[in-house]
């Protein structure tokens, strides 16, 4: 065997780093304040930056969430000098791809960051002039992220003077109206307020207070240029017709039916169960109906309402993975329990203790050839039983694997550098959207110990190659 | 009735937060008939729990604050007041009128309406251990005018709030309540630091964030801030080779387990409450309820440190519980009340049945910081009369 020692840890350490970035996003956890997560995750990005430096590019190719996605990249950029040219000609191609990826208010904001840490060196002007390039309508950047825009700009020594764009960042006053109607629309929704509706609505609604423009009227006019999301917020506001949950994302679809009180739930129960389902449905793809029995054991104890700021998130995740679950199930072959003994997903809420071990059991009496747990790892009635249930079934019962276990976490444990595990020997992967579940159960079976750093670099090779669509 | 009978009540698994430990107790049914007085749960809770034509005899811990003008306001406008030591079946209990300062009052009156708060710590505690030690009962030339007026009230005793003791915050605020939960056991470097129990589990969601508002002796705060994190207790299976075969061997041990921590929990970590003898008294019936307080019997070689409160059924079921751990310090002073009361607090008599001097039994009255209860004068004539005959 050519594993060596140094190359297992590699290969936990990786996996440990996917673990986090999928999961942390520097905000309160039920568990731990923002200030611990952010200081952990920092620590993380550092010590794999300097020890694995084409591995913790490579995550970029990965389901890692935005705020982990900016970090890297923004790592990268700082500390340029120490990959060769080969390496940074990857890395550039991996940022470029993930930037396009990313919301712009992230990359303007990672922009802004690269900005106050004074990092200014050529591959990072040409990191932020390539990404400007290609923003499909720069004129709406400047009026919708005004200061993110004139920064980053300003930062890249980017668009000469003289243009209408850059008179409107830098001399708004030089010139008398823009022939560019957004330009212009901003310029008049200072005084006029027909103007405000060409504006997209965050700059608006700062307008419209200035003008004591009405609320409801301003939503109801304002309703035709709302994004999808904003439309979701405001929606139930007089005069904002209902957003579409149709091409809703599973996660997103969860945390919006989580988020009405029990009776609109009730209320809209045919409505909201079709939308998830054939949310999951879109998210199981052509895996739809394969894995066969699957039981599922889903966390809604009271620690799944998460934090104020990232309000019943882990929630969410569990009720997203039983929709798609169900969906990937050969139809009637799947279970799921939930903790608190619920069995009317929809009206999930997190309440009571984790008796995560006697649910586990129950999930094995229904002889499953998968078996999921959503859980952020906290098995508190008794503590332990769930990892002691799981190391028994495993040594003693099926020492054979006719069953295979992954546990899934949604929740970064800052203390632990990683997620919390229940038992050493099941996979645990962490988990930020249900619709990554089949990537994350592939990826998990690296962290079984059984699979080394080759087959790991292999598989990591793989999904680059993939994301640069070089595949 | 000697000990604390918890029957009803089983101990569920502890949750660990640093050095915390909080284990539940869990009803099979709620007691019947007791519930929380219904003025003090939130306005958004009250009348949908307490609804339903019941009659109920209704209790309020010792120290809350609520606005006790009857009928939301009806003449003269609110009423606040802090109930003084726990009260049954009444509906204008016996309470500590409050004036409140402007600032004060803002935050009662506004915002978050009228939600359960504890008396001012300082008042609260005070007052709970002068309902627990009268003052001398027979007058004996010895104690002063002051002691035998006005018993040992006004008394000075440190107690530490909830908020203040190390890591019980983060550990109320990250436990989860269990749907049948009706008390809890707070550890503070596994020693017991409160018990709390309560009729129905409503009434125990609605004190739980109360808990972090309480007194905690001087002990537990020490604990607290210089213990180490307690070990979680892990469930362990016992799966040597051909004890476990069968999905249901692992079922049955996994059961056991959790019966084994019941049983450690009440005959180990508790055993120093349920199982030391304590002093009652009763103060109140209603109905099938009765109202004591407790302290324990002061003897040398026997446990028991927590003075409290407790209501009953008819059958001596604890239906409500609190109590409050003493210090070391606290304990010793309680002691030479103790004895002083025993003999009718004739000192020259206690002074004899402890088989010391009678000016040693002063030092030790004066050294626990009773010694303006007595009249100097009379103890010197005393004392020199017992010298010289």
């Amino acid at each position: 065997m050519a594993e060596t020692f140094s190359d297992l840890v590699a290969a936990e350490d990786v996996l440990l780093f996917v673990n986090a970035a999928v999961t942390a996003s520097g905000q309160r956890e039920f568990r731990s304040t923002a200030d611990e997560q952010r200081l952990s995750l920092d620590f993380l990005h550092a010590y794999v930056r300097v020890n694995y430096r084409p591995l913790y590019a490579a995550s970029l190719a990965l389901d890692i969430n935005d705020h982990n996605a900016a970090l890297v990249v923004e790592r990268l950029l700082r500390h340029a000098d120490e990959a060769g040219p080969q390496e940074k000609r990857l890395e550039g191609r991996l940022v470029a791809a993930r930037l396009a990826t990313l919301p712009p208010p992230r990359v303007y904001r990672l922009f802004d960051a690269l900005r106050a840490a004074r990092v200014n060196n050529r591959r990072t002007r040409a990191v932020m002039r390539d990404w400007l390039a290609s923003r499909p309508d720069l004129a709406h950047d400047a009026v919708k992220y005004r200061a993110g825009l004139k920064h980053a700009v300003r930062h890249a020594h980017l668009l000469p003077g003289g243009t209408e764009l850059g008179d409107f960042l830098f001399a708004p006053r030089r010139r008398a109206r823009y022939d560019d109607p957004r330009l212009d629309a901003r310029r008049r929704a200072r005084h006029e307020q027909a103007a405000l509706y060409e504006l997209p609505f965050t700059v608006a609604e700062g307008f419209a207070a200035r003008h004591g423009v009405p609320r409801a009227v301003f939503l109801e006019r304002m309703a035709p240029r709302m994004t999808r999301l904003e439309r979701l917020r405001a929606q139930g506001r007089a005069g904002v017709p209902a957003a579409g949950l149709a091409a809703m994302p599973l996660t997103r679809l969860a945390l919006y039916a989580l988020s009405l009180g029990f009776e609109e739930r009730a209320a809209r129960r045919a409505e909201l169960t079709g939308a998830l389902r054939a949310a999951a449905r879109r998210a199981a793809g052509p895996h739809a109906g394969t894995w066969g029995r699957v039981a599922a054991v889903l966390d809604d104890s009271y620690s799944s309402y998460g934090s104020g700021v990232k309000r019943r998130r882990p929630l969410a995740v569990a009720l997203g993975c039983h929709f798609l679950l169900e969906a990937l199930a050969r139809p009637g072959g799947y279970a799921p329990l939930w903790t608190s003994g619920s069995t009317d997903p929809l009206m999930a809420r997190p309440w009571g203790p984790t008796p995560l071990g006697a649910r586990i059991l129950d999930a094995l009496e229904t002889g499953p050839q998968r078996l999921l747990i959503v859980s952020d790892g906290w098995d508190n009635a008794p503590p332990g039983l769930a990892g002691e249930v799981l190391r028994v079934w495993r040594t003693r019962l099926d020492p054979e694997r006719r069953t295979s276990v992954v546990h899934l976490n949604p929740v970064y444990d800052a203390d632990g550098f990683d997620v919390r595990r229940l038992a050493p020997c099941v996979p645990t992967a962490g988990v930020r959207d249900a619709e990554d579940l089949p990537s994350l159960v592939e990826i998990a079976q690296f962290a079984e110990g059984r699979t080394g750093l080759a087959e790991l670099r292999a598989y990591l090779d793989r999904r680059v190659a993939l994301f640069l669509g070089d595949a | 009735m000697s000990r604390i009978d918890l029957a009803g009540l089983t101990a569920g698994p502890s949750q660990v937060w640093g050095g915390v430990r909080l284990v539940p107790l869990l009803r099979e049914r709620p007691v019947e008939g007791l519930r929380l007085h219904e003025e003090l749960y939130g306005d958004e809770y009250g009348r949908v729990v307490l609804g339903g034509g019941h009659t109920y005899t209704s209790y309020i811990p010792h120290g809350f604050v609520a606005d006790w003008s009857g009928g939301g306001g009806a003449g003269g406008g609110p009423r606040w007041g802090a109930a003084y030591g726990t009260q049954l079946d009444t509906a204008a209990p016996e309470c500590v009128p409050l004036r409140t300062h402007h600032r004060t009052a803002r935050r009662v009156g506004g915002g978050d309406g009228r939600r359960l708060r504890f008396l001012p710590l300082h008042l609260a505690l005070e007052g709970y251990l002068a309902l627990h030690f009268g003052g001398p009962s027979v007058v004996w030339e010895e104690w002063s005018r002051q002691a035998v007026r006005r018993g040992l009230s006004p008394r000075e005793e440190d107690a530490y709030a909830g908020s203040s003791v190390r890591g019980l915050a983060e550990a109320l605020r990250v436990f989860e309540i269990h749907p049948g939960q009706c008390g809890v056991v707070v550890y503070a470097a596994d020693a017991l630091a409160a018990a709390f129990v309560v009729p129905h589990p409503d009434d125990y969601r609605a004190l739980h964030p109360s808990l972090v508002r309480d007194l905690y002796g001087e002990l537990v705060h020490q604990y607290a801030l210089y213990g180490r994190p307690v070990p979680a207790f892990a469930a362990r299976i016992d799966d040597a080779a051909g004890r476990v075969r069968t999905l249901a061997d692992l079922r049955a041990a996994a059961r056991a387990e959790e019966l084994a921590w019941t049983a450690a929990h009440d005959g180990l970590m508790a055993r120093d409450l349920l199982e030391s003898p304590y002093a009652w008294e009763r103060v109140h019936r209603a109905g099938p309820f009765a109202l004591y307080r407790f302290l324990p019997t002061f003897q040398a070689d026997r446990g028991g440190r927590h003075i409290g409160e407790v209501i009953t059924d008819r059958k001596g079921r604890t239906a409500y519980l609190k109590t409050f751990r003493l210090s070391e310090n606290q304990v010793r002073r309680g002691w030479v009340l103790r004895r002083l009361a025993d003999c009718d607090w004739d000192v020259a008599r206690t002074a004899e049945a402890l088989g010391t001097g009678y000016e040693e039994l002063v030092a030790r009255v004066r050294r626990a910081g009773f010694g303006a209860l007595l009249d100097a004068h009379a103890v010197a004539r005393r004392a020199r009369a017992l010298r010289e005959g």
